[in-house]
């Protein structure tokens, strides 16, 4: 989600492509049922925009394993955010909470990209003003390292070292035409 | 790049749409338990009233607190102005105590201006109403209400009002609301028409984005959401209709000149209203009537404009007028 740069076609090199993509959101929701004891009371919210489409593709898993609705929301954290006073205001997202609130559920995170960990920590304070989870798990698609808060994921699709020079970019069908996940040298500004 | 909103005329087509666009996440804020968001933390607003108000101002604060700014209220009675302190000193009284935005109410047109553009102050000016001038912020509040109204909720993000027919009616000589409206609903694409007795038409008129009618009953039916004005007495130096019972009898909206609007269309107005003058308690009362929603969505842009005013390190709101069409 923070810090993508534009990443031009033609240096960028796929890491995932669309099956994997669809193969890794199979197994993370395997691994959601198995850890959470049948995803009872799971409720995923995505973050804008990437981790939406992935939240509402992962329900759609869910839903297939247990047979069971799966509530799915978003959550903007534009508001939130730790860099607000260093860039122009942003448009804001939707943030969508299903209709029975969080409290006392199993709220899953689903981002694309975990990178600095400040994007997960603004969710955190969001979630603070909205409800009270019974626990809140993490999902992502690629951890591509360089934490710089004390954050991790419960649910990993690939991990991928990456060097601060590189950067990664997630494309998904729903907006971007395709699924893959592409991985680039960061354009040095002119 | 301007960093104030002094007037509507001032914003373009995309940042008009930005803000109503911003507005509408805001508006979600006030169906959540915590209507609280941290975004102005640490950021000081000063309400200064010279002008009686009741909505504007309980309207900005309350968008100010949700926003977490630190809020002071200030009002012309009970301060220094009335020992016959000027705007400068005032401005600089706040200069001194570091304020980041001043929401400024005043009977003086160009007031706001003036506060923006001297020098005397840092901070950002947001017009709440100047004499007869701009209120920016309300013709941005009626045309998120006209938006929702007759675009859709959601549907409408994104987009303007194009090719919607928006009627005008009452005293629009004295109407900071009317010439707001009618710069902003242009620049969304609305077709505007005044209504009016010629006496309370302003000289220069015919230079507005506008239509200008003196028959009410000609324009209802093709109105898609029509507008009445209070009748300002306390701003009229002169006669300028025989009778209130004339004036509410050609210009009034009751529940026969209603049904002759189109299904579709609202009744707004800018409260306070006069019930029984330019409206009749049957349409004030009627679920077509916005009054009480318009206070609502006034909220959230006022949260929306504060947020892209002062929410970064510059404003989102570019300010600067595109060519004209």
């Amino acid at each position: 989600m923070d810090r993508q740069q534009d990443t031009s076609a033609s240096d960028a090199r796929p890491v995932l492509e669309g099956p994997d993509i669809a193969r890794v959101l199979t197994r993370i929701a395997h691994e959601i049922v198995e850890r959470a004891k049948g995803a009872d009371d799971v409720v995923l919210l995505g973050i804008p925009t990437r981790g939406v489409f992935l939240a509402r593709r992962l329900a759609a898993k869910l839903e297939e394993i247990t047979e069971r609705k799966i509530p799915v929301g978003s959550l903007d954290i534009t508001m939130y955010r730790d860099d607000l006073r260093m860039h122009p205001p942003r448009a804001l997202a939707r943030t969508e909470i299903p209709g029975d609130g969080l409290d006392g559920r199993l709220v899953v995170l689903v981002d694309d990209v975990l990178f600095s960990g400040r994007t997960i920590r603004a969710a955190l304070d969001a979630l603070n003003d909205i409800g009270r989870p019974r626990a809140v798990q993490l999902a992502v698609l690629v951890d591509r390292g360089h934490r710089e808060l004390p954050i991790r994921a419960d649910y990993v699709g690939k991990n991928l070292p990456t060097s601060l020079r590189e950067t990664v970019k997630v494309q998904l069908a729903e907006e971007d035409g395709r699924d893959t996940v592409l991985l680039g040298a960061k354009q040095t500004p002119q | 790049m301007q960093r104030h909103l002094i007037s509507a005329a001032d914003l373009t087509r995309d940042d008009a749409v930005l803000i109503l666009d911003t507005a509408e996440e805001m508006a979600r804020v006030a169906d959540r338990p915590i209507k609280k968001l941290p975004t102005l933390r640490g950021r000081t607003v000063v309400n200064l009233f010279f002008e009686d108000s009741t909505r504007t101002r309980i309207s900005f604060e309350a968008a100010e607190k949700r926003l977490s700014a630190d809020v002071i209220n200030f009002s012309a009675k009970g301060s220094s102005v009335s020992k016959g302190e000027s705007l400068k000193d005032t401005a600089q009284t706040l200069e001194a105590m570091g304020v980041d935005a001043v929401v400024i109410r005043h009977g003086a047109s160009g007031a706001p201006y003036r506060l923006a553009t001297s020098g005397w102050i840092d901070a950002h000016v947001i017009n709440a109403g100047d004499g007869t001038h701009q209120h920016p912020t309300q013709a941005l509040l009626d045309a998120f209400t006209m938006r929702r109204r007759l675009v859709g909720r959601d549907a409408g993000l994104g987009r303007d009002l194009d090719g919607r027919r928006i009627t005008i009616v009452g005293d629009v000589l004295h109407s900071r609301v009317a010439r707001s409206n009618v710069d902003l609903l242009h620049t969304l694409g609305a077709e505007v028409t005044l209504v009016a007795p010629p006496t309370l038409v302003p000289v220069g008129v015919e230079t507005w984005p506008c239509e200008v009618s003196y028959d009410l009953d000609a324009v209802l039916p093709k109105s898609d959401a029509v507008m009445m004005l209070r009748v300002q007495r306390e701003r009229m130096n002169a006669a300028f209709f025989p009778t209130e019972r004339e004036y509410s009898r050609r210009y009034g909206l009751d529940g026969d000149r209603m049904a002759r609007m189109p299904e579709h269309a609202i009744v707004m107005h800018p409260g306070p209203m006069v019930r029984g003058m330019e409206i009749t308690a049957e349409v004030a009362d009627s679920d077509r009537c916005t009054v009480v929603e318009q206070v609502a969505n006034g909220v959230s842009i006022r949260m929306a404009v504060l947020y892209l005013l002062l929410g970064g390190n510059e404003p989102a709101v570019t300010h600067t007028r595109t060519e004209e069409k």
